[in-house]
């Protein structure tokens, strides 16, 4: 029983990657009609957001310790981030924090990053085919894979966790089994945590909103919409701002638990395509169900017991569930009709 | 059958001249003793290129660019520059530091990507367009043996950089590969009675596994070598090469009912497990009364500076340490230290190495021509490359020497101070006899590329 709730907890926190990212996903292809193959990147991107943060406020000045040798000769190097000069103890604090602290950078970044993509590149291919809108957008996430790798190398870069946050905590205790039972890291919780929060704001934002009833009416029939003098075609392109920064959020908060790489939103893009896909195209609640789903199940699929059964079932587990729901159902579990069909 | 009736004499001797004269191999034909041209990429110039191969992208990437500094570093000092690293210290003493045979070395590099068929794609490239007489690479067992099995059928000498499971000297051994690394079934003879005297005989371990050659044979070593000790072992489970997050592979650990998580993981992969199984606050935990131990059997600075807080306390095993205190380990330590500013992992000595041993035994063998090479290599007893007294196995073409236990360092006095070395298993410990893993080593027939 314990076991089965470890795994559980740990497919909610996967999960909860993948239903934000496919969130956004569905979001774009939703209002835009745009399949975009270069949302994977801008969950890369919102990771490197973290580690430019980190670099910025860890910019150091080098000392050399003459009292100490190197065994290759020279005096050894004491580097003094700037913020820690500057702040003192605070500054500590702050490179302590980065990674949450970062948010604050991600979010006009990932916005502006977003609206550039939306009314640079993308708009121009909004009467071309599908085919086409994923060609494009899969050169685009390769161009901004080959960017960040120029830039940042091709080697994972690991941020810590506040360290008030870091180890794990005793989720048993707190649902009444047995100190110890059931521990979980902290980190991994809030991160659950933080997803569903983003997921929420994101549906009161298109729920409670007259910005968001439009846009869900523009959704529905944009044609009528434009009729009525209303400018769906701005709401869009922030809307697709807004879905580049639910991304990169789910990019920053994930940085701890899996070292930044060039090529971690092209791992993450196939994933949540297949969420969408299993969740229905251009369904949120479906996206973000399926994003869970898909992570509970990939969770479970990886335990021995499952795997003595199936072996390799946890690499194709996700595949696997999306060629089932297809079969049962064609428009996914929350698909609408004529969704993709014309 | 009819078309053999209808060759004249004369037809075949001047068919066959011409042939001779447009092949330019008509000098040769009677100097078959000097078997110049005859063999793959032949060095015909002032200059000799040797190819390194390494993973510049993929889960050992970090490894690949250490590698690829300890390569440059071996090039400079064969053609004389630097302070000529470890040729002094080498007890062979044919290399003076004038290139290979007179020839300037000239290097091309190319990226594995921690790949089987990209390592081979790479290798067989710098084979057939950039004349590599030699291949050097592979941080990944898999990418090793296949370019191991590229190298001999196309006749090129192959000396195998970071690659530890026991299948490349074992049953996929080949008579062109040569291996200086150590390998996992060593790791768990050197590893095993460390592990028995810090956590006692009565242990249940549970084994994470990279699914690979390497991931198999380092499981079956340490589970083979703990089992002897008293410990128990639950089913392993297997995970996939650059997983990335290994959570739900480390969540069943939690209530499995086993102390000990074995981690068959290396590069990032192993700076991903171990990091994330401590922030599962294992390192806090207690299992049938005994605190919770994570080892990771094969372990390198690199993989310790990306862990971090994580390393400390942790056991494993490695071919060489830049502490270790001879003067081949320091003089090493020295060279790369000065050149690169930090000082050089087990993959960058093992690399180095290689390389100039294969420099030397062209010397020895006063010829880049295989079958010369090979011979000049095995069974050469050689020291002073900073792993003591070593054997080049005939058999088996596997290194013989000393094999170290390391421990992640509780208090680092500088960045570097990472590792320590608390144990050493003697040569002899670790020699075993080459029959137990089977294999053929296959004919040393050179090939024309």
């Amino acid at each position: 029983m314990d076991a089965i709730l470890a795994q559980l907890l740990n497919g909610l926190d996967k999960g909860g990657a993948y239903a934000l990212i496919a969130l956004g996903l569905t979001l774009v292809f939703g209002t835009l009609g745009v399949v975009n193959f270069a949302h994977g990147a801008l969950f890369m991107l919102g990771a490197f957001c973290a580690v430019s943060f980190r670099y910025l406020i860890t910019l150091e000045t080098v000392t050399v310790d003459p009292t100490q040798t190197t065994a290759w000769g020279t005096a050894l190097e004491v580097r003094t981030p700037l913020a820690q000069t500057w702040f003192g103890d605070w500054g500590a604090v702050l490179i302590d924090w980065s990674v949450p602290l970062s948010i604050l950078l991600a979010i006009p970044v990932m916005l502006l990053v977003g609206i550039v993509m939306e009314r640079g590149l993308i708009k121009h291919f909004y009467k071309r085919p599908h085919a086409e809108q994923i060609l494009v957008t899969f050169g685009l996430a390769i161009v901004l894979q080959e960017i960040v790798k120029a830039i940042f190398g091709p080697n994972p870069i690991s941020q810590a966790m506040p360290s008030a946050l870091r180890g794990a905590t005793d989720v048993g205790a707190l649902i009444g089994l047995a100190p110890g039972a059931l521990t979980y890291p902290l980190w991994r919780l809030i991160y659950f945590l933080f997803s569903a929060g983003v997921i929420a704001a994101v549906f009161a934002f298109l729920r409670f909103t007259t910005f968001g009833m439009v846009v869900r009416a523009g959704m529905a029939d944009r044609e009528t919409v434009g009729l009525l003098g209303i400018n769906i075609d701005r709401r869009f392109t922030i809307m697709f701002g807004l879905a580049a920064v639910v991304a990169g959020l789910a990019g920053v908060m994930y940085t701890p638990l899996l070292p930044p790489n060039y090529h971690q939103g092209m791992d993450f893009l196939v994933l949540s395509f297949v969420v969408v896909v299993v969740g229905g195209m251009g369904s949120l609640p479906g996206a973000v169900a399926a994003g869970f789903l898909l992570g509970i199940l990939q969770s479970f699929a990886s335990m021995n017991q499952i795997k003595s059964i199936i072996p390799g079932i946890d690499q194709i587990i996700i595949y696997l569930t999306a060629v089932v729901i297809l079969l049962v159902r064609p428009r996914g579990l929350f698909g609408r009709r004529g969704m993709m069909e014309n | 059958m009819t078309n053999s009736h209808n060759f004249s004499r004369r037809g075949v001797l001047k068919g066959g001249l011409a042939g001779i004269l447009a092949t330019g191999v008509a000098p040769l034909m009677f100097t078959r003793g000097a078997y110049a041209q005859e063999f793959c990429n032949a060095p015909s110039g002032d200059s000799v290129t040797l190819g390194f191969n390494m993973p510049l992208t993929g889960a050992y990437a970090d490894e690949g660019a250490d590698q690829q500094r300890a390569y440059e570093l071996a090039v400079e000092h064969l053609n004389g520059g630097g302070d000529g690293g470890l040729i002094p210290t080498f007890s062979s003493k044919t290399l003076k530091g004038s290139g290979i045979l007179g020839k300037k070395v000239a290097f091309v590099t190319g990226d594995d990507q921690t790949k089987a068929d990209a390592g081979r794609d790479s290798a067989r490239r710098m084979i057939e367009r950039d004349g590599a007489v030699m291949i050097t690479g592979g941080s990944s067992s898999a990418v090793a043996i296949a370019e191991q099995g590229l190298c001999q059928e196309m006749g090129v000498i192959y000396m195998a950089g970071l690659t530890h499971s026991n299948d490349t000297t074992g049953k996929d051994k080949k008579k062109y590969g040569f291996r200086h690394f150590f390998n996992a079934y060593q790791s768990g003879i050197a590893l095993g009675p460390v592990l028995g005297e810090a956590y006692g005989k009565d242990r249940v371990a549970y084994h994470l596994t990279a699914d690979y050659t390497w991931g198999w044979t380092q499981e079956e070593s340490m589970i083979k070598a703990t089992e002897a000790l008293g410990w128990k072992t639950m089913p392993p489970v297997r995970t996939p090469v650059g997983a990335g997050d290994f959570s739900q592979y480390i969540t069943p650990f939690l209530n499995s009912g086993a102390d000990v998580l074995v981690l068959n993981h290396y590069g990032f992969d192993g700076v991903n497990s171990i990091t994330q199984a401590v922030q599962f606050g294992l390192r806090d935990r207690q299992a049938n009364g005994k605190n919770v131990e994570i080892v990771l059997p094969l372990v390198s600075d690199l993989m310790a500076k990306g862990a971090g807080e994580a390393i400390k306390g942790v056991y494993g095993t490695a071919n060489w340490d830049w502490q270790l205190t001879d003067e081949a380990s320091k003089a090493f330590t020295k060279s790369f230290g000065a050149k690169y500013g930090q000082p050089p992992s087990q993959i960058a000595q093992t690399s180095y190495v290689q390389v100039l041993l294969y420099a030397d035994a062209v010397e020895r063998a006063g010829t880049f021509y295989p079958p010369e090479v090979i011979k000049a290599l095995e069974g050469y007893e050689f020291d002073g490359l900073g792993n003591g007294p070593t054997l080049y196995r005939a058999a088996d073409h596997q290194c013989f020497k000393d094999v170290y236990v390391v421990k992640g360092k509780d208090a680092p006095s500088n960045p570097y101070d990472l590792l320590e070395v608390v144990g050493t298993a003697s040569r002899d410990s670790v020699t075993y006899d080459p029959a137990i893993f089977g294999g053929e080593l296959g004919p040393d027939t050179p090939a024309k590329c």
